[in-house]
């Protein structure tokens, strides 16, 4: 089973918490989906900046200051590169994929949502990619249509394309489900959109993680992420917005560093990216999201989504072996995440007992409530991989929910 | 050891659960659910003739309905002022850490804090009968 070019276990040795003990038991850290741990050339990079480099950007002309600015903005030229952006400056830091969507439903939506328009977005959306496009809505007037999925978790094409209407001035859509892991076709989806003149976000939380993303070649017109589902810092993320929106899109919050000239009758706003980026910014998440790119890159990415792939495939195998396994989500196309029930167990009670046992699985709705509707279920436990994950990890995770299983029953 | 420490425990608690007087169906309503992001629970309580509160509950997960049924042996057929006043510390000591974070809608805390709702309720109405 031991990849020859990619081993886990080397990968595993640089996360100083995947050694830990929980419950008197070893770790196994199958929660990914939510946030992954971080390696100790991201926790190292942390303490580097607080102990070496700390001062506010932009604006010192300190030895420091200058420092800070310029380990964040060649943070920012990385991530332009790791993406293929066309410019740094279509590269925005946000706290997270959240407010990412957040800043584009608020300015998108002043500048362009009116009365009788519509958002699209799909069924299999997180709340995040869901919520701010319905308050906005409702400021504006416009309304929100979804998209449905197949009971297999994969997007209906058909009914998706037919819906691309004139009254949608936006498609908001995940690149791939936290819930079900499906990985949506967003480059033909861009196209089909673009083909009616219909500019789409792509929420891409939970693929960063697992596979090369380039936002030229999707032809998106923003993309979000967040820096701590791919190894890095929590309160940091990442905007990408294509260079023709960064013009007519208004500002989101007012502050320092968006401005470019206040007075008390008038202010005039900086350009693009510090015109979207009020206040000081999360510098040291922003510098070092740029290192947790790097470890992934150096790892392999799309290595890292091979190995993710084989231990999903090998615990779904052995998953199924179980009386009464519902696999929810089985889209042909999709990353390490298996979400499951097992018919006369409830999720929360699974849950309790495998972290008993020191096994991390996440359950619940996932913040996809619509979707729980849609299969008529009030949750599943969610198992979900990452780079440092083993087979072994599969191994003990089953052993443990046998174990769990044979206590509730 | 600590291994067989948290299994009976949890053994225990699934037992108490399964064998929790079942809540007659037409009571499952809507107005008496603690909805929580992993489990629901349904509390229903009703006052005797002896003035006591009598509770009832269901839960659709078995180990959060093992815990009802812990809080009903201690809370149910109780005065109300006895049930308000109740020192809720023993939570602490019966090795349920993890089941007490303030933070889990469904914990014994929320629980706790509804039954005490339901006494608080009932003491005002009995108190507005006698005057």
């Amino acid at each position: 089973m031991t990849n020859l070019i990619y081993n886990p276990e080397i990968i595993r040795k640089q996360f100083p918490i995947l050694k830990s003990r929980v419950n008197d038991r070893p770790l196994i850290y199958l929660d990914n989906a939510a946030t992954t741990q971080k390696p100790q050339c991201v926790i190292d990079q942390i303490v580097t900046y607080y102990t070496e480099v700390n001062a506010n950007v932009h604006r010192g002309n300190h030895y420091l200051s200058s420092l800070a600015t310029e380990m964040l903005e060649n943070s920012r030229s990385y991530i332009k590169t790791y993406l293929n952006a066309a410019h740094s400056h279509e590269i925005i830091f946000t706290r997270g994929t959240t407010e990412s969507i957040n800043l584009i439903s608020n300015v998108f939506g002043e500048a362009r949502l009116q009365p009788g328009d519509s958002v699209l977005i799909t069924e299999m959306e997180h709340h995040s990619n869901l919520v701010p496009w319905q308050m906005k809505s409702t400021v504006h007037g416009a309304r929100l249509k979804v998209a449905p999925i197949n009971e297999e978790g994969e997007l209906m094409m058909d009914e998706l394309a037919g819906m691309l209407t004139d009254d949608v001035k936006i498609l908001a859509i995940t690149h791939v489900s936290n819930t079900l892991g499906t990985i949506n076709p967003v480059k033909e989806i861009v196209s089909l959109a673009h083909e009616k003149g219909i500019p789409v976000l792509i929420d891409g939380a939970q693929a960063i993680p697992h596979m090369k993303v380039d936002v030229q070649d999707l032809d998106c017109d923003f993309y979000c992420f967040s820096g701590h589902k791919v190894y890095g810092p929590t309160g940091i993320g990442i905007l990408y917005a294509k260079e023709k929106w960064l013009e007519e899109l208004p500002p989101y919050q007012g502050g320092g560093e968006m401005i470019e000239s206040v007075s008390f009758e008038k202010t005039t706003f900086n350009v693009a990216p510090f015109k979207f980026e009020a206040g000081t910014p999360n510098i040291e998440g922003g510098i070092v999201l740029a290192e947790a790119l790097k470890f992934i890159d150096a790892a392999g990415i799309s290595l890292v989504g091979l190995h993710e792939k084989a231990l999903t495939d090998y615990a779904t195998t052995k998953l199924l072996q179980t009386k009464g396994m519902r696999i929810i989500g089985r889209a042909k196309e999709k990353t390490g995440v298996i979400s499951f029930l097992v018919d006369g167990y409830h999720p929360g009670d699974i849950g309790i007992l495998l972290d008993k046992m020191g096994v991390a699985v996440r359950v619940g709705n996932h913040c996809t409530e619509p979707l729980m509707r849609k299969f008529n279920i009030p949750g599943t436990v969610r198992a979900s991989f990452a780079c440092y994950n083993t087979f072994s990890d599969v191994d003990i995770f089953i052993e443990a929910l046998n174990k769990t299983l044979q206590m509730l029953r | 050891m600590l291994f067989d420490d948290w299994m009976d425990r949890y053994d225990y608690l699934i037992e108490q659960g399964k064998n929790l007087k079942a809540l007659d169906p037409l009571l499952k309503t809507e107005d008496i659910l603690i909805k929580g992001c992993q489990s629901k629970v349904w509390l229903h309580a009703s006052v005797n003739e002896e003035k006591k509160v009598i509770f009832e509950a269901d839960s659709d997960a078995v180990i959060t309905k093992g815990m009802i049924a812990l809080l009903i042996r201690v809370f149910s057929n109780q005065k109300p002022e006895d049930i308000e006043k109740a020192d809720i510390n023993f939570l602490n000591e019966i090795g349920l850490k993890e089941q007490l974070s303030p933070t889990r809608s469904n914990g014994l805390h929320a629980m706790v804090r509804q039954m005490k709702i339901y006494a608080l309720a009932f003491q005002s109405k009995l108190n507005n009968l006698q005057s």
